[in-house]
């Protein structure tokens, strides 16, 4: 091309415009795409938090309401995130404007690291509208703020990238719903959202430990009260492991071309 | 140079469907190119390879030079693709559909504008630029597509079926909107249906059909191989009688008042006319009975069947 650009600059230019085309889809969509998140936690707090909570009392010393106040955030960024690319991702697909982005000199990475990066986008908005809803009913206290932020990252591109292969993989809206139902709720359900997984009967304590949002959920609340169920260093570990085993995955899953080259 | 180049390219769908069967293709900088074939010839899958929506199964692409599995990127860069289906998200607007193919392609976001602004207004789709896709008519959907594939200003412009469902109007203006781009210079591949378009704006035409080139040349010269042409002539008053003895290949009336003269290359339509005159027989109008590359398309294609169908 005749701009006397680098490729690298050319290539940022793309990314940047994945971005804004995701960005601008969660907001032309608000209805489906920041409301609903926003809905669900408020009933979650006036219910769990506020009508049952109350009868909870407090868990390992901090009040029920604040106790599940990190768990409901990351499961709202947990759910977008993963919601975002594999409808965004699998709409493309469906609707063939993901030739738009094939024919384009846009390497896979980009293409990729565009998906997720829109799921980070709409994790984070998501994310920031639940919080704004908790501090309407508790408050929040940040003992760890840059651990906040990391697992809240990471948990977002875990989750992204999930979707993303979801995605990849489905031929039908169905097959797009399926995961998300029968897999990732219950895994949400059972990471530790709720509850501490000290309540629990030692063998449902072990197998807790298979479920990964188990130790999203607390490493942010660790950031919040410096009280985790896991390690947290090994948390980490392990997320960053999920992410680099995902990413290569999806990578080659759209070098190849599976489900959207024929 | 070479605007684009293909050997030996083969496609075997995965559902076992060979659709390529060794495709040899050579188009010249600055070409106007038609590609033309029946339906299921591969011409969509050969666009396809060239711009990496389809997989190949054996082959190389070399666009402007550049091996395309040598620097894939490069090569993509210099091409514009107007798909034969519509390929766009229908719940955006035009004007972020193309300035955000205009980014994908590397183009800053202040030029990505300018430059969308320039092509929805050539394709007159300017008024429009606000609205969702969805709600475009079906021809402004295709010049909507066209605006995309122009918005890098390519040097290799692919059209697979442009002018399908544009009207007749609009299809006039189209052609001398892309006569004006090919003339500054863009190499112009275009598929179609219409051959009447192949033979007023090519100036090289593949015959591609069943998978394999069943011909390549220049325009002109794959005209004048055409053997004889067949001429419908109108006439004043109803013939009565025989038709009269005529310098042709062969005459016949389709109704009274119509006449149908087969010409070879050798004969000429004076003496035809000179003969019709001396019989008192008088032509009010005259035209082609079917357009020249449509007479040898038929014959070409239609041959391969009988041949392919007795083998
Ligand atoms: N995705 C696919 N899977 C399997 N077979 C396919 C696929 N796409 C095309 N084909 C087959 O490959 C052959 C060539 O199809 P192609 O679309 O390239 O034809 P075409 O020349 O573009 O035809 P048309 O003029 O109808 O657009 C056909 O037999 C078609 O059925
Ligand atoms: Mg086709």
């Amino acid at each position: 091309m005749n701009l006397g650009k680098s490729r690298a600059s050319r290539t940022f230019i793309g990314f940047l415009t994945i971005l804004r085309r995701e960005y601008g889809r969660i907001i032309r969509i608000w209805g489906q795409t920041l409301v609903p998140p926003a809905m669900t936690s408020t009933l979650y707090f006036i219910i769990f938090g506020g009508l049952i909570g109350q009868r909870v009392g407090a868990f390992d010393g901090i009040p029920y309401m604040e106790f599940i106040a990190p768990g409901l955030i990351m499961q709202a960024v947990i759910t977008t995130s993963y919601g975002n690319v594999v409808s965004s991702f699998f709409g493309a697909k469906f609707g063939k404007h993901i030739e738009e982005l094939l024919v384009s000199p846009l390497p896979p990475s980009v293409i990729l690291l565009g998906y997720v990066g829109g799921g980070l986008i709409r994790g984070f908005l998501v994310g920031g509208l639940v919080t704004i809803v908790t501090l309407l009913f508790t408050h929040l206290h940040v003992d760890h703020p840059f651990l906040v932020l990391a697992s809240v990252v990471l948990t977002s591109i875990t989750f992204a990238l999930g979707g993303f292969i979801n995605a990849v993989f489905a031929k039908t809206f169905d097959q797009i719903n399926w995961f998300p139902t029968f897999v990732l709720t219950p895994l949400t359900y059972f990471g530790g959202v709720f509850y501490s997984i000290s309540v629990l009967p030692d063998w449902a304590q072990h197998l807790s430990h298979a479920n990964p949002v188990l130790y999203m959920v607390n490493t942010f609340r660790y950031g919040f009260y410096s009280h985790s169920d896991v390690p947290v260093g090994t948390a980490f570990a392990l997320m960053l492991a999920t992410v680099a085993g995902l990413y290569v995955l999806a990578y080659v899953l759209l070098k190849r071309g599976t489900g959207i080259r024929d | 140079m070479l605007a684009l180049s293909l050997r030996g390219l083969t496609k075997t769908y995965q559902n076992g469907t060979q659709a390529l069967k060794g495709i040899d293709l050579d188009v010249a900088e600055g070409d106007f190119f038609a590609l033309l074939g029946p339906n299921g010839a591969g011409k969509t899958t050969s666009i396809g390879i060239v711009t990496s929506l389809v997989n190949k199964t054996a082959g190389s692409v070399k666009v402007f030079g550049i091996d395309a599995d040598h620097d894939l990127e490069a090569a993509k860069s210099c091409i514009g693709l107007v798909p034969q289906e519509f390929n766009f998200n229908m719940f955006e607007s035009p004007e972020s559909i193309v300035a955000n193919q205009a980014g994908f392609y590397g183009i800053p976001r202040a030029l990505a504008r300018e430059r969308t602004e320039k092509y929805l207004r050539k394709l007159q789709l300017w008024d429009k630029r606000k609205v969702m896709a969805r709600s475009l008519s079906g021809g402004m959907k295709r010049r909507l597509m066209i605006a995309r594939a122009l918005v890098h200003e390519p040097r290799l412009l692919i059209l697979d079926e442009p002018t399908a469902g544009v009207d007749i109007e609009i299809r006039r203006s189209m052609w001398e909107f892309l006569r004006e781009i090919n003339e500054a210079g863009t190499t112009i591949i275009l598929t179609t249906h219409y051959l009447e378009e192949a033979e007023s704006l090519c100036r090289h035409i593949a015959i591609i059909d069943k998978g394999r080139i069943a011909m390549h040349d220049r325009m002109q010269d794959v005209l004048r191989r055409l053997h004889s042409e067949t001429f419908v002539l109108n006439l004043r008053t109803p013939l009565s009688g025989a038709v009269p003895v005529l310098p042709v290949a062969s005459a016949e009336l389709a109704d009274p008042s119509t006449l149908e003269v087969e010409l070879t290359q050798h004969q000429d339509l004076n003496a035809v006319f000179a003969a019709l005159t001396a019989a008192d027989i008088h032509v009010v109008s005259m035209r082609n009975k079917v357009n020249r590359l449509e007479e040898l398309f038929m014959r070409l294609v239609g041959q391969e069947e009988t041949t392919g169908s007795a083998a």
